[in-house]
């Protein structure tokens, strides 16, 4: 056994305490905070080429074997998403400190890393119970990092983001209870052990297990009718934690895809294909209605959060068939709505700044049109989905993974459709504060803001779309054997159950 | 004594949901302090109801399950931890927003002079 996987668990748990004890010191909290951060990707970077192997790796906390005590479980799926979470975090990080975000509010940086910290915990741990606590973890620190600088507004939707969350939450609580009912265990190998042996009278109480535990996962993951707490958090949250939270969506996913194919597998007779069947029309009409909202966003940020909406919607779509081919789509437009979600929302921040506002209303050209536009211009293609970027790729995996679906009609019908009513929402709103903008005189010279190190934060993320882009076909190959790995689940379980030093 | 647990249960849970659908902070944060009592419950009966059955090996048997209590207990502090947040977050709210719904209009974020950049 290795300690060596749990460092990104340790690293943050140390350094979130850490940072708090030297508040006040900006300039120490900003490189500590931006080391560890870098130290972080250097870390999940080498976890993941060792999961790459295939290899399933299990860390026994305390050292009690599970299903006693609580595993820490690093496959290829895990480790993809740390990795990603740590890329994600520190392009974030470097712009909220060249924007002076960090400064805003009391506890930036502590609060980042406990939020690094619930959010590895939820990405590698084996016992749904510890994935709850993970996930308490993680909210209690965006709670914080929601109404970072304050102001009527943003409180106002922390308050409605706590509260939906809270809700959420207890129904984790109850769906984990009747899932401890079932089963009688709460390490996720040895259920989908025991899964396999539940008698059929069971049935029912399994079924409604797994719909209470995808309904808790679809809050997470914006999923209609579940979506209500995103547009307005996303809204009014920060910027640059509105950028870190596209990786929270993420994590619905991942649970779904981890839950959903672990325990609640598609092989497992009890349940069948019930989970597939609730998740494609939701995922369907989170598309729809997230693309919509683009169009009728009224505010940038706005219409960047339905954008992550239908983003999330089209992700779901890849997910819901629970097949090898589609969960491979369903990766790859993981990785990239993640990073173009981030890219747009910061981009957003820097129009902001310079406006003023990100109302759709008319106004003077800002400080470095051309700059900004250009950047825009970038993350909403990405977004948005046209080549030559990774998120047209992304659409074509998916599109391609489900032509033989029952429902391909639809599918195919929805992601085009929207996808050309999602390009008429951002040239509509790109040409409002770029190009019109233009009409309108201006007062006075508009001040631009200092732009470095906040340039390389955004300009990290969308080049890390770009690199996605380029190496397409060697990402899709280890996604291919991440997919495989997820519907051969006898590795994880034997990994778990069968680890014996 | 299931009949009981399950009524129990039951009417915490109707109640809670309802007040939650009240859409003010406070009927929503009892609600929810309500739905936390509901789970705890749900949460401990999950190890099935034995009566005289302590969950300590070293005395004869029968023996109830200790994990839901272990569960539960977890669960009840996180409950408290977050009903705390939640009680100062609708407060803070409160009196910088001057009211206690919860719905907001459909409004571009505000942003401050500081956030200018200025």
């Amino acid at each position: 056994m290795t300690h060596f996987m749990v460092l990104p668990l340790i690293i943050t748990a140390v350094m979130a305490p850490t940072l708090l004890l030297v508040r006040g010191q900006l300039v120490i909290q900003r490189t500590l905070s931006v080391a560890t951060t870098a130290l972080l990707v250097v870390i999940c970077a080498m976890l993941m080429a060792q999961a790459a192997t295939g290899e399933v790796t299990v860390y026994k906390m305390g050292n009690w074997d599970a299903p006693f005590g609580i595993v820490m479980v690093m496959d290829r799926l895990s480790a993809l998403m740390i990795t990603l979470t740590a890329l994600l975090a520190l392009g974030v990080l470097i712009y909220s400190i060249g924007t002076k975000w960090d400064e805003r509010g009391a506890h930036f940086h502590p609060l980042y890393q406990f939020q690094l910290f619930g959010l590895f915990g939820a990405m590698m741990t084996g016992d749904i119970f510890n994935l709850f606590v993970f996930f308490e973890v993680l909210l209690i620190a965006s709670y914080g990092l929601m109404v970072h600088g304050g102001g009527r507004l943003r409180t106002r939707a922390g308050v409605q983001y706590i509260i939906y969350n809270l809700a959420g939450s207890t129904l984790f609580v109850f769906s984990l209870a009747t899932i401890y009912a079932v089963f009688g265990t709460l390490n996720m190998a040895d259920m989908a052990a025991k899964a396999a042996t539940l008698p059929p009278e069971d049935a029912a109480l399994v079924r409604t297990a797994g719909a209470m535990v995808l309904l808790v996962f679809a809050v997470k993951g914006a999923l209609l009718p579940l979506h209500f707490w995103l547009p307005n958090t996303y809204t009014h949250a920060p910027a640059p934690v509105a950028a870190l939270f596209a990786i929270m969506t993420k994590v619905g996913a991942y649970a779904i895809l981890r839950v959903f194919t672990l325990i609640f597998g598609p092989s497992l007779a009890l349940t069948g294909t019930l989970f597939s069947d609730l998740l494609m029309p939701a995922a369907l009409i989170t598309t729809v209605i997230g693309m919509v909202g683009v169009m009728a966003g009224g505010s940038l940020a706005r219409v960047a959060s339905f954008a992550a909406v239908g983003s999330m919607g089209t992700l779901f779509i890849a997910i819901a068939p629970f097949t090898e081919g589609a969960t491979v789509a369903a990766l790859y437009y993981l990785i990239h709505s993640t990073l173009a979600a981030g890219a747009l929302f910061l981009v957003i921040d820097m129009v902001q700044a310079r406006r003023g506002t990100c109302a759709l209303d008319l106004r003077a050209p800002i400080a470095q049109s051309g700059l900004v536009a250009a950047l825009f211009f970038a993350a909403a293609i990405a977004t948005t989905g046209l080549p030559p970027l990774s998120g047209f790729i992304g659409k074509l995996f998916v599109l391609d993974a489900l032509r033989d679906h029952a429902l391909a009609v639809w599918v195919w019908g929805v992601v085009l459709v929207t996808s050309l009513v999602a390009v008429v929402g951002f040239s509509q709103a790109g040409s409002i504060v770029f190009w019109k903008a233009h009409a309108v005189k201006a007062d006075s010279t508009p001040a631009a803001p200092a732009t470095g190190v906040a340039l390389a934060g955004v300009g990290g993320l969308l080049a890390l779309i770009v690199l996605m882009t380029i190496v397409a076909g060697p990402l899709t190959d280890y996604l291919t054997d991440t997919a495989a790995q997820l519907y051969a689940p006898e590795g994880y379980i034997g990994a778990v159950l069968g680890a014996e030093e | 004594m299931e009949l009981l647990v399950a009524i129990i249960i039951g009417s915490l849970t109707a109640v809670g949901t309802y007040l939650m659908l009240r859409m003010r902070t406070f009927p929503v944060i009892v609600g929810l302090s309500l739905l936390a009592y509901a789970v705890n419950f749900f949460l401990f009966a999950s190890g099935r109801l034995m009566l005289n059955s302590p969950p300590l090996l070293y005395v004869e048997g029968p023996h109830t399950d200790a994990l839901p209590q272990a569960l539960t207990l977890t669960a009840i502090v996180i409950a408290f931890g977050m009903t705390a947040v939640a009680v100062i977050m609708a407060l803070t709210a409160y009196l910088n927003g001057g009211t206690d719904k919860l719905d907001m209009e459909n409004e571009a974020p505000e942003v401050t002079p500081e956030e200018r950049g200025q």
